[in-house]
């Protein structure tokens, strides 16, 4: 092997992502080998009908339906994809939530509340104000702010009891999460703006173009017919590339990176970790908060304001999307988008075939399961495995006699990772 | 029958970007007391490792009494009759002595633990070696010197007769420190082999029977301590003549910068017992003041006290007539001290940084630095590598090297560089040169002593008797949370001293 190649190999990057992809290769084989026990098991499925599964698991993204002989069709679709990137915008918000508070060493487990809280802000916003007197768009960009605005005053409380009561942010996050969920539920038990005008939309707050409210397409519409896909894509990628220019280019970020990898060593250095605690949550809060603006602003979308005994998959899909992502702000678009691909093939499972669209849930787990297994895996892409061994054999703690180099497992095995 | 337990034949062990072994034999003979001498990063630890199964080398194999074997995990090592005891003790805390030595060689039956046997078989062990050790006793309640017996009578447990020391004696105090030598002793005449890893040439001189130098992975020579003495080893090693004492002129102090009065700080393991209890000191501008003291007597709080790393319960900390007390952390590092911190781990770097942003990682916010809060990488980088050069900070890719992969004392070099190059009055040293070599500390002592001659105050504190003498020009001793004495190191001597820190004897005037 040549020089470079190896070095390149070796890079961390590099690593990082090929371990990413490992374990979504083998999420997907085992997603494939369960479609398979599941015909197996059951005499309503046929050896066909696993095949025709593993197709649309792997490819329901290209997928056309049936024809009239029963037959899968395969094609590139525009409305499918123009889907996936709809689905994936409002994750990679909440994938990037997740992100930002963990380089700053914070768990934060609250993007579904967060979102929850900023759902409820940016419709109201969104239906409230009038749009005869303030143009669309601004009422758009209103409720947008507000929604961020909203999420980071939802996020700042688990990051207030975390820095000055030292209570976990785990379980306050969960907390707040499922507190959320009914004080939404509880503020549009008898709103006005539930949509009391079509039968059958009873449980659902109305889509804001009843207001004359919705993101701009930007001409993705023309990219891809008869798809809900709109401007807030953007809007999700710009966010990401800002918040890598604030890890790594900035004070801030330097500081937030300093809290995340050694928060002894921030002491030391004198950066105020509380409140650098509290503006991470509050970051992190805005962004979960702006996801819900950017999928409940499209105009389309529906808002089912029964949300007490469930927590908005938005906020929960944050989590593997960060992890699988490595906390890397511009890695959060790209597994986004996989989390939203494996949705809409979960989608075509449910609709074309006897599987339903679980076989997907349970792939996604075993993937998410899997990421946390990609340092092990990355452990493993580098030349020295002893290292990993011998980790094991001190159990966990590195040391300092023997030399330490590049690839050793994380010395501070702190509990928040 | 060979006449070697041990050979190590030709071990080469590569890193990414670094050589650690470079063709290195080392034969270790039946009963000897077998000294591995070498500078930090010179490929000790690694031919160790290597050993003891934690690393597979990339060429060269090993002999055991002649035959080739290949070790391929530490247990595999303890089956052939090698046991180490590490620099940083594999000890669970909440376990007592009698379960942390039995601990991976149990006997059970049915399941069931019996203890029974193996306690008597290490009440015996400790008798036969004078190792007095109560094996009920919980190991966090040890001193460190106990914890360091349990260690060994790990291995004698295990009935390892091959036994690797590395660097036993970096957290004694003296008289710790000729038992443990005293027991090596014993263990040789018995029959046992030992390799003692240190980098301090008065153990070796004092029981080895051999020395193998290393330098930069490669193997310098073996020699026969009676054959040689201090000042040749010290050539081996570092590859230059090197001064054991670094030579300075005496102090000139002038006006106080640190006053510390009354100080009361909580302890760190104990928050409701105060390790620092009232303690009161100068610093002059011009001076080196050592705090020397056995480890855990109360020095790491009262630092942290004047760092700001830890609130202080009563007292004052003034630096240059400004009371600093109630000053927040950033401050501080800003205005008025730098600290070259105990744990280099813990605080001094975040080991997955790059190296330049570590050597920033106090002055970031400066006006050099940063831009309306956006960083000037290329700033910091010539910054940064200015330093490198000035200090000669060792690394695999410069400025861009990832701290963890640096070796312990160019790590510590670049904490140095940040440290020294603030320029703030006050500088506080804990412990900078442990675990380094002689060409290293001889580098930092120099370095302190250029600074103090410059006009600055510097607080030292060390847990090397040698050192505080060597480099100071006022020394306190700490015992229990209080200033037990107060030397002039050329009027004292390392006993009186080793006798205050025990807290045997109040000598010497104690200044208020």
């Amino acid at each position: 092997m040549n020089k470079r190649l190896s070095a390149l190999l070796d890079s961390d990057a590099v690593k990082g992502s090929l371990s990413s992809v490992l374990s979504i290769l083998f999420g997907l084989f085992v997603g494939c080998l369960i479609i398979l026990a599941v015909s197996l098991s059951d005499s309503d499925f046929t050896l066909k009908s696993a095949a025709e599964g593993i197709k649309l698991l792997l490819f329901g993204v290209f997928s056309k339906g049936r024809d009239a002989s029963g037959e899968l069709v395969f094609g590139f679709s525009t409305s499918n994809i123009g889907n996936l990137l709809f689905r994936a915008t409002p994750v990679i918000m909440t994938g990037l939530s997740v992100a930002l508070a963990f380089r700053s060493g914070l768990f934060n487990i609250g993007a579904s509340g967060q979102f929850l809280i900023g759902t409820a802000t940016c419709l109201t916003v969104a239906l409230s104000l009038d749009t005869k007197v303030f143009p669309p768009l601004a009422v758009w960009l209103i409720a947008f702010i507000a929604a961020g605005a909203a999420g980071a005053l939802w996020g700042i409380i688990p990051g207030l009891l975390r820095a000055y009561l030292s209570i976990n942010e785990v379980l306050s996050c969960i907390m707040t999460n499922w507190i959320a969920a009914n004080l939404v539920t509880w503020f549009f038990e008898n709103s006005p703006l539930r949509n009391a005008g079509q039968s059958g939309k009873i449980g659902y707050i109305m889509p804001t173009s009843a207001n004359g409210v919705s993101t701009p397409t930007l001409f993705l519409d023309r990219l891809f017919p008869s798809s809900q896909v709109n401007g807030g894509f953007f809007v999700a990628i710009f966010f990401c590339i800002a918040a890598y220019i604030l890890l790594t280019k900035t004070v801030t970020g330097f500081e937030m990176r300093i809290c995340g990898s050694n928060s002894h060593a921030a002491h030391y250095v004198g950066i105020r970790q509380k409140k650098m605690t509290v503006f991470s949550f509050a970051l992190a809060g805005a962004l979960s908060g702006g996801a819900a603006a950017l999928y409940y602003l499209s105009g389309h979308t529906e808002f089912f304001w029964s949300t007490y005994q469930t927590l908005p998959q938005e906020g929960l899909s944050g989590i593997p999307v960060a992890l699988l992502a490595s906390n890397n702000p511009l890695g959060v678009i790209f597994t986004s988008l996989f989390m939203s691909l494996l949705g809409v093939s979960g989608q075509q499972l449910k609709n074309l075939t006897a599987f339903n669209e679980f076989t997907t849930d349970i792939v996604v787990a075993l993937i998410v399961y899997l990421s946390a297994f990609s340092l092990v895996i990355r452990q493993y892409l580098s030349k020295d495995r002893r290292n990993l061994i011998f980790s094991k054999a001190a159990g966990g703690k590195t040391n300092r006699t023997v030399p330490v180099y590049q690839g050793q497992l994380k010395e501070e095995g702190e509990e928040k990772q | 029958m060979s006449e070697y337990v041990i050979e190590m034949l030709g071990i080469t062990k590569s890193f990414p970007g670094i050589k650690a072994n470079d063709n290195i034999t080392l034969r270790l003979k039946k009963g000897e007391i077998h000294a591995l001498l070498g500078e930090n990063g010179a490929g000790k630890s690694t031919l160790m490792s290597v050993l003891f199964g934690l690393y597979e080398p990339d060429e060269g194999y090993i002999l055991k009494d002649g035959v080739k074997v290949s070790i391929r995990n530490p247990n595999e090592a303890t089956r052939l009759g090698i046991g180490m005891v590490h620099q940083h003790f594999r000890l669970v805390n909440v376990f007592t002595v009698l379960e942390n030595i039995i601990l991976g060689a149990e006997d059970s039956r049915y399941g069931f633990l019996v203890k029974k046997t193996a306690g008597e078989k290490v009440v015996a062990l400790s008798e036969k070696y004078k190792m007095e050790i109560d094996p009920d006793a919980k190991v966090e309640n040890l001193t460190v010197g106990m914890q360091q017996k349990t260690e060994i009578l790990k291995m004698l447990y295990r009935n390892n007769d091959i036994l690797i020391f590395d660097e036993p004696t970096a957290v004694l105090t003296p008289q710790e420190i000729s038992e443990l030598m005293n027991t090596m002793k014993s263990f040789r005449d018995e029959g046992k082999s030992i390799l003692f890893i240190t980098h301090k040439l008065d153990e070796i001189m004092q029981v080895a029977d051999r020395v193998t130098v290393l330098r930069k992975g490669r193997c310098i020579g073996t020699v026969n301590t009676r054959d040689t003495d201090k000042k040749q080893l010290s050539a081996m090693m570092v590859g230059r003549d090197v001064a054991l004492k670094v030579k300075k002129s005496p102090a000139r102090p002038t006006d106080n910068v640190l006053e510390v009065k009354e100080l009361c700080v909580s302890s760190l393991l104990h928050k409701s017992q105060l390790a620092v209890n009232g303690v009161s000191f100068n610093v002059k501008k011009g001076e080196i003041l050592a705090v020397a003291g056995v480890d855990g007597n109360g020095q790491t709080e009262l630092i942290s006290g004047i760092t700001g790393l830890s609130r202080v319960k009563k007292g004052s900390v003034a630096i240059c007539g400004k009371d600093i007390t109630n000053m927040p952390v950033s401050v501080r590092n800003r205005d008025f001290l730098s600290h070259i911190p105990e744990d280099r781990h813990k605080h001094g770097l975040v080991l997955d940084f790059s190296l330049m942003d570590n050597l920033v990682l106090k002055r970031y916010r400066e006006e050099k630095f940063q831009r309306l809060g956006f960083i000037l990488k290329e700033s910091v980088r010539s910054y940064a590598e200015g330093l490198i050069k000035a200090f000669d900070v060792r690394s695999g890719e410069g400025a861009d090297t990832v701290t963890r992969s640096m070796s312990g004392g160019n790590q510590q070099k670049a904490i140095i560089a940040r440290e020294l190059d603030i320029g703030l009055p006050l500088i506080i040293a804990v412990q900078p040169t442990r675990g380094l070599d002689v060409g290293a500390i001889e580098y930092i002592h120099k370095e302190l002593i250029k600074k103090r001659d410059e006009g600055f105050a510097v607080l030292l504190v060390s847990l090397e008797l040698e050192e505080v003498m060597n480099v100071a020009d006022r020394i306190l001793v700490m015992h229990k949370g209080k200033i037990t004495g107060e030397f002039y190191p050329e009027k004292t001597s390392v006993k009186e001293l080793g006798l205050a820190m025990a807290g045997i004897k109040k000598a010497g005037a104690h200044s208020e």
